[in-house]
């Protein structure tokens, strides 16, 4: 392990450049950022495909895109918002703000850390990189067999698609291992697990799901993987196989998703409403506790997916019941989060607005989601628009709306300047009714019968007002993130003005400079009651804690940079693009999976082994 | 190198060069349960790996008797062979255990016997499915021949290769055993080693039974 002692008085002899410092990192800050900035891009990447989609269905019989990459825009436009977009944001708070919230130095594993990302990202290029060589999956977020299947996908389209989700599924689950550690070990002495931020609890749940239900994909696109690859037959007829267990296995996977997207969502929420209403959270233990049943729960509904491939009335029942129950422990949240702010002294700042849209869309999102839990009307409802409709309530109203209150709250302790009130407002307003403009009409095309995934339809049947309503609105939803980027430049071009807690925090990343040192925490704090700084501002009478080294961090250990989690992440890569060569079976003589794992194996030795002084300080 | 005027960064950069590990700080180590962790890590990978397991097992058991075509279990296993492998894996559990407790004694000599043993068993193991696999190629059972081939090679294959990895990862503890490199207060590192390989063994005596056992009775 690479040591740095930080010292200022003795400056590293050896400045590295900043390309190097930002590609050999292993600080949990550096690391949170470059997972924002590289899942914000491919966020405007997805919502560039979104864009295209809508400008296609403005119009009956329009012309602008043909079927073919009609299928591609939609596939990409799922797979990369949710695996590209709103984890790897999520992935961005966890890195930089989970050992801050818990008053840790740094994560369990820094390493493993920095190489979660780099997988991340390669995965992520190279989903994308499917568009240059023209073949972009073209099978639908959830690759249904035997559409995914070598028989009616031949191209290397859901080759792309199988094996970036495999990529992708390894940072996952490395992050997954990383963080379930960090937050249960390396609390600071006193925060017990009911004193931990909200935010914390959500993402330790939100790791669960990650460890138990990727393993499942894992093995279900294993199986996808062999049959494009090899020739068996896992989900195909021909040979015996079943298509069902395709989406039995993916479903396992994909409804924990569900939560793995929202549940970090409803703790950034549970964190800023407090903060603007100058109360504590209602409900702390009810929180923690209906935020574990949901998960619970999320691994006994997976066939709510499936009540039209006609599994059975006894089937249906329980999954229609199952699916139902989960509206309890999400309704105590919402009550909570609304008693929370009942009463308070309520501050609309930016994040505040944004936490309150998050409330009222999420709500609309959660009842259309409980009208699916009734089998016979779900019969009536899937694959129509009224899905589309929910699931973007959920996943836009509830997830990209919390996360971007999270963004403009936080963005003062990450980049130490504060963003503009006046263009968040923008930004807010302009989203609130792009989103709705965009989705709510979707929910009267879809009872009329529009099918989604649907790349064109006629005139006269009454979808045209919606989808020009949804169009006009989705341009709206663009115009607000483009403020937002204006927002950043603008502010990036002025002071660093953020002071350590602009906002009257109750957690513990605002005891520290913004930005924070690479040490974190000069001394480690030790915390008495849950919102632990407002605990100590309350007994201190002072904003601020007083610290008495701040700056020094003298003989500080932190973890020194380094390469190997890049090379073990390229590793990775190069052995799965190995399986896109679909040469009869001859596993041994695979030089591009034998190159890959070579190089993946030699990596994590010299990982395993690298030098404790390898890159310490030299005077 | 440190000056001298430094001596508080020399002092602790000693420590970090004598007792090197993951967590971050080292002059002030806390950690808020009574676990390291890397062991604990190691626990959570397992649980994880076990809904891996779980999901090829069950896809075997899905697909068991739905092939189209022959050749089936019954056509196919030697079972006194596997039972011997098995035996093996079974007491390489009970080799790692003894190895684990000549590290945690010191015992140097106690470890390196033990922990060869288990690297050989491991061997063992791995060549045994080696001759299996090769052996029901040759009598016309490929990976694509049918289902219960492609589920059987999937799931014995996966298994395999957690054997192949532990064996490698108890390999190289037992190579700096052997240079010397893991005293007492290492032992973690065998530990570590030894908890997966557990698991492993663990998986077997799950997969032994449901897939070679259960499908001859049938």
């Amino acid at each position: 392990m690479a040591t740095t002692v930080l010292d200022p008085t003795h400056a590293h002899a050896a400045k590295r450049s900043a390309v190097v410092e930002w590609l050999t990192t292993v600080d949990h800050k550096k690391i949170g950022i470059l997972y924002g900035a590289s899942a914000f891009i491919f966020f405007l990447i997805g919502g560039l495909e979104a864009l295209i989609i809508r400008t296609q269905l403005m119009k009956p019989d329009n012309t602008l895109v043909s079927p073919e990459m009609y299928n591609q825009l939609f596939t990409m436009h799922g797979t990369t918002m949710i695996f590209l977009a709103v984890m790897p944001l999520s992935a961005m708070f966890f890195n930089f703000f989970v050992p801050l919230l818990i008053g840790a130095r740094d994560v369990a594993f820094p390493r493993l850390n920095a190489m979660s990302f780099w997988v991340f990202l390669l995965g992520g290029l190279f989903l994308n990189a499917s568009f240059l060589m023209g073949a972009a999956p073209n099978g639908g977020w959830f690759g249904y067999a035997p559409l995914s299947s070598r028989q009616f996908a031949g191209g290397l389209n859901m080759d792309f698609w199988v094996i970036g989700l495999q990529i992708l599924g390894i940072a996952s689950l490395a992050a997954g291992v990383n963080f379930f550690t960090t937050i249960l070990n390396m609390r600071a002495p006193g925060m017990t697990l009911m004193r931990m931020p909200m935010f914390v609890w959500m993402t330790l749940i939100t790791q669960i799901l990650v460890l138990l239900s990727f393993p499942v994909i894992t093995v279900a696109l294993i199986m996808l993987m062999a049959d494009r690859t090899f020739g068996s037959s896992f989900f195909s007829w021909a040979g015996g196989g079943d298509p069902m267990l395709w989406q039995h296995l993916f479903w396992v996977f994909g409804h924990p998703e569900v939560y793995i997207l929202i549940l970090p969502a409803f703790g950034i929420i549970s964190e800023i409403l407090p903060v603007f209403s100058r109360k504590p959270l209602f409900g702390y233990s009810a929180m923690v506790f209906s935020g574990a049943f949901i998960a619970f729960l999320g691994f006994g509904v997976w066939s709510h997916h499936m009540f039209s491939t006609g599994m059975g009335p006894l089937a249906d029942s329980f999954f229609s019941l199952m699916t139902m129950l989960i509206a309890i422990p999400t309704g105590v949240k919402i009550f909570n989060w609304i008693g929370t702010i009942w009463g308070g002294s309520v501050q609309l700042k930016t994040p505040m607005w944004f936490a309150l849209g998050f409330i009222a869309m999420f709500i609309i999102g959660g009842l259309s989601g409980v009208m699916h839990s009734v089998a016979p009307a779900d019969l009536q409802q899937t694959d129509s628009y009224f899905v589309v409709a929910h699931f973007h309530y959920v996943l836009f109203g509830g997830s990209i709306f919390a996360l971007t209150a999270g963004g403009y709250y936080w963005w003062p302790k990450m980049f130490g300047r504060m963003l503009d009130e006046k263009l968040g407002m923008t930004h807010f307003w302009l989203m609130l009714v792009g989103f709705n403009l965009t989705f709510f009409p979707m929910h009267f095309a879809g009872l009329l019968g529009m099918p989604r995934r649907i790349y064109t339809y006629p005139a006269g049947l009454g979808f045209e007002l919606y989808n020009m309503m949804a169009t006009a609105g989705a341009f709206l939803l663009g115009i607000s993130f483009l403020v937002f980027i204006v927002n950043v430049i603008k502010t990036w071009r002025g002071p660093a003005n953020a002071p350590a807690d602009p906002w009257g925090g109750a957690t513990l990343e605002w005891a520290i400079p913004s930005p924070p040192q690479e040490f974190n925490f000069p001394k480690l704090i030790t915390v008495h009651e849950k919102d632990a700084l407002w605990q100590m501002k309350r007994e201190a009478g002072v904003s601020r804690l007083p610290e008495p080294d701040l700056v020094s961090g003298k003989g500080i250990h932190m973890p020194g940079p380094s390469w190997w989690p890049l090379v073990v992440a390229f590793g990775i890569l190069i052995f799965f693009i190995g399986f896109m060569m679909k040469d009869p079976w001859a596993f041994p003589f695979r030089p591009v999976n034998i190159l890959g794992f070579a190089i993946t194996t030699f990596g994590i030795f010299k990982w395993a082994y690298e030098a404790p002084d390898a890159h310490a300080p030299q005077h | 190198m440190p000056t001298p005027h430094n001596t508080e960064a020399a002092a602790t950069m000693t420590t970090a060069v004598i007792d090197h590990h993951d967590a971050p700080e080292h002059e002030e180590h806390h950690s808020s349960m009574p676990i390291d962790n890397r062991k604990l890590a190691i626990w959570t990978f397992i649980g994880s790996e076990c809904l891996f397991f779980a999901s090829l097992i069950s896809t075997f058991l899905v697909y068991r008797g739905q092939s189209l075509k022959g050749p089936g279990p019954k056509d196919i296993f030697s079972v006194p062979l596997v039972t011997f492998g098995t035996a093996v894996l079974l007491f390489s559990s009970f080799f790692v255990v003894m190895a684990l407790n000549g590290a945690q004694e010191g015992n140097r000599k106690k470890l390196i016997t033990w922990l060869s043993l288990t690297v050989l068993a491991g061997c063992f193991f791995i060549g045994m499915q080696v001759y299996e696999f090769s052996h029901f190629y040759h009598e016309g059972m490929g990976y694509t021949t049918n289902l219960f081939s492609a589920s059987f090679y999937t799931l014995t294959g996966f298994h395999g290769t957690h054997v192949a990895i532990g064996t490698l990862w108890l390999a190289t503890v037992l190579k700096d055993a052997i240079k010397g490199n893991v005293p007492k207060e290492k032992a973690l590192n065998l530990e570590l080693a030894a908890l997966y390989w557990h698991f492993v063994d663990v998986v077997w005596i799950i997969i032994f039974p449901v897939v070679y056992l259960m499908s001859l009775g049938s």
